[in-house]
């Protein structure tokens, strides 16, 4: 690895080298390293670019790391990632995506990640984007996320994506069975001209089922912000969105909220809020002697620390 | 020293401050009167917050009425609302940390909280959000500006919402931060508790400056003043 790609690296993982268990590794398009665990096997897909996780049923307190980075400008793929996890397995997946583009091609990295949530098993799903690089390409970033939980099985999925990605379209589907719970904490930023857009869909059909969207973003400049929900109440069961966006410059944001109950037990909830940094809230930075800018910046931070 | 001279405010055609003239200098200064009397609004044009129509305040001789808030509150001046702001994301101890300047130990965030009553481990990594109670919130607004520790500490209605057990920790609070700060404090109250702590009372009674002196010499007078209250005539 180079400077460029161990410092990419850092960013969306917070590793310094290859990391310790079970792991895979793909720079610039090609897996660069791979390996497996006891507990964990990591294959590579024959027929298509990626691989399967294979999460061994009860394997406790283990992680594993997938990161992508790019490099290369005008590179594009499109990775599947299959993740099967065991029934009552209690696991970590650090995914995260950089791409560093110092010319002037688009480079495009769009991931398929499945996940088979086996019975009882739960998973926390970390995933951070980041993009940088000072040519004219653009960054851009296309995951999609498919989601399977069987009966109650636990997933917890953070994504962030908080600098250089010009563009992203994120969906995610689910499909939850019996007391299976799906928690989303979502925080994005854009700058400049970025454009992100982010979709969920998710299907309560068990009972009990339960999902809980959290997404608060901060959009900055010209950029533009989508953000549509659609939570389906097929069961008793309850469904909670949350987005929340603050404004700035001559930025964009629109909220697309769409809750379904197809049960009367179904208990389904939808907040969105869209505004500017509120005024009291910068002055009383400013009454602890920050400046606006400062203060503007410390609101930021914390909203989407 | 604080100076106000002739010191207005107007809102569109209201006048909520009248030619206010004032010098504070004691240790404890408290200011009362009616609601809507216009406290929070001379707290305000203190700050920064609002710029006076006209009119001049000084702070130990220099003029800043046309310096900005952060200017103000890095001379020196701070001021504790009279709402408490809320922040989703910013925890107690970063609020704590921007107040005191500096990033503060874990040990000397909860100083601060423990001295407004908060049992600081519950409380240190909790957001500034809509969780938190009303009178938790006005001892954290409370705590920041201890850690501030400037020479001009204003608190609007500090004893809003305290609980009366907390009342006397709450006077403490004030002496200490006075033994550390040798400033002034300036307390906007309705309290007679808080009242007599004060060196000296400011009355401020439908925008001007009613009554200003020695504690001993206007509270007496107080309640005249509010039994004369212009709300009950109908004005
Ligand atoms: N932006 C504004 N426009 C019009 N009137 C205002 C504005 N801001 C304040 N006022 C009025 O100015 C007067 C003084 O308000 P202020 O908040 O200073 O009163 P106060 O003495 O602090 O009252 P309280 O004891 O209720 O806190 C009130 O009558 C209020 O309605
Ligand atoms: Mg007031």
């Amino acid at each position: 690895m180079d400077k460029i790609q161990l410092s990419l690296l850092e960013q969306v993982a917070d590793l310094h080298e290859v990391p310790e268990g079970a792991y895979s590794l793909r720079i610039d398009g090609v897996l660069y390293g791979k390996r497996s665990s006891e507990n964990i096997e990591i294959v590579k897909k024959e027929d298509k670019p990626g691989i399967d996780i294979i999460i061994k049923p009860g394997t406790k307190n283990e992680s594993v790391h997938i990161p992508v980075l790019l490099s290369q400008t005008g590179l594009k793929e499109l990775v599947y990632n299959d993740f099967h996890i065991g029934e009552g397995a209690d696991v970590t997946i650090v995914a995260g995506c950089g791409i560093h583009n110092g010319g002037d091609g688009d480079a495009e990295h769009s991931g398929i990640h499945s996940f088979f949530v086996g019975k009882n098993a739960r998973v926390k799903y970390i995933e951070k984007h980041y993009g940088e690089g000072d040519g004219n390409g653009k960054n851009i970033m296309n995951p999609e996320t498919v989601v399977e939980i069987d009966e109650g099985g636990y997933m917890e999925m953070q994504t962030a994506q908080i600098k250089g990605v010009d563009s992203t379209c994120r969906k995610t589907t689910a499909r939850l069975k019996k007391d299976a719970t799906l928690i989303v904490h979502e925080k994005l930023m854009t700058h400049g001209e970025q454009f992100a857009e982010t979709e969920f869909e998710i299907d309560l059909d068990g009972e009990n089922s339960g999902t809980h969207v959290v997404s608060r973003s901060v959009a900055r400049d010209h950029s533009r912000q989508k953000f549509l929900s659609n939570i389906r109440g097929n069961n008793r069961c309850s469904g909670h969105t949350e987005c929340d966006a603050i404004i700035m410059d001559n930025a964009s944001v629109i909220a697309i909220p769409e809750i379904l109950a197809n049960h009367v037990d179904a208990s389904l909830i939808h907040e969105a809020a869209i505004g500017k940094i509120a005024g009291e809230q910068l002055i009383k930075l400013m009454t602890l002697g920050l400046t606006e800018k400062e203060a503007e910046e410390a609101i930021v931070n914390g909203f989407l620390k | 020293m604080l100076e106000l001279r002739n010191v207005s405010y107007r809102v569109e055609n209201t006048e909520i401050l009248k030619d206010i003239n004032l010098k504070i200098d004691d240790r404890f200064v408290a200011i009362t009167g009616p609601n809507g009397s216009g406290k929070s609004t001379l707290a305000k044009v203190i700050a920064g917050i609002f710029v006076p129509t006209s009119g001049q305040i000084l702070l130990d001789g220099e003029d800043i009425t046309n310096l900005s808030i952060t200017e103000r509150a890095n001379m020196g001046v701070s001021f504790a609302f009279q709402q408490p702001v809320r922040f989703k994301g910013l925890t107690v101890k970063d609020m704590i940390s921007m107040a005191a300047g500096e990033k503060l130990s874990i040990s000397t965030a909860c100083t601060y909280l423990s001295e407004v009553g908060l049992c600081a481990k519950d409380y240190i990594n909790r957001e500034i959000n809509a969780s938190l109670s009303g009178g938790e919130l006005k001892r954290i607004e409370i705590a920041m500006i201890n850690a501030r520790g400037t020479k001009l500490s204003i608190f609007d209605e500090p004893e809003a919402g305290i609980d009366l057990w907390s009342f006397n920790n709450l006077i403490r609070v004030f002496e200490k931060m006075h033994e550390r700060t040798h400033g002034t404090i300036l307390i906007i109250s309705h309290q007679e508790r808080i009242l007599d702590i004060a060196d000296k009372v400011i009355v401020l009674v439908d925008g001007r400056v009613d009554t200003y002196g020695a504690k001993e010499k206007v509270l007496p007078g107080l309640l005249n003043v509010n039994a004369g209250c212009r709300f009950t005539k109908g004005e």
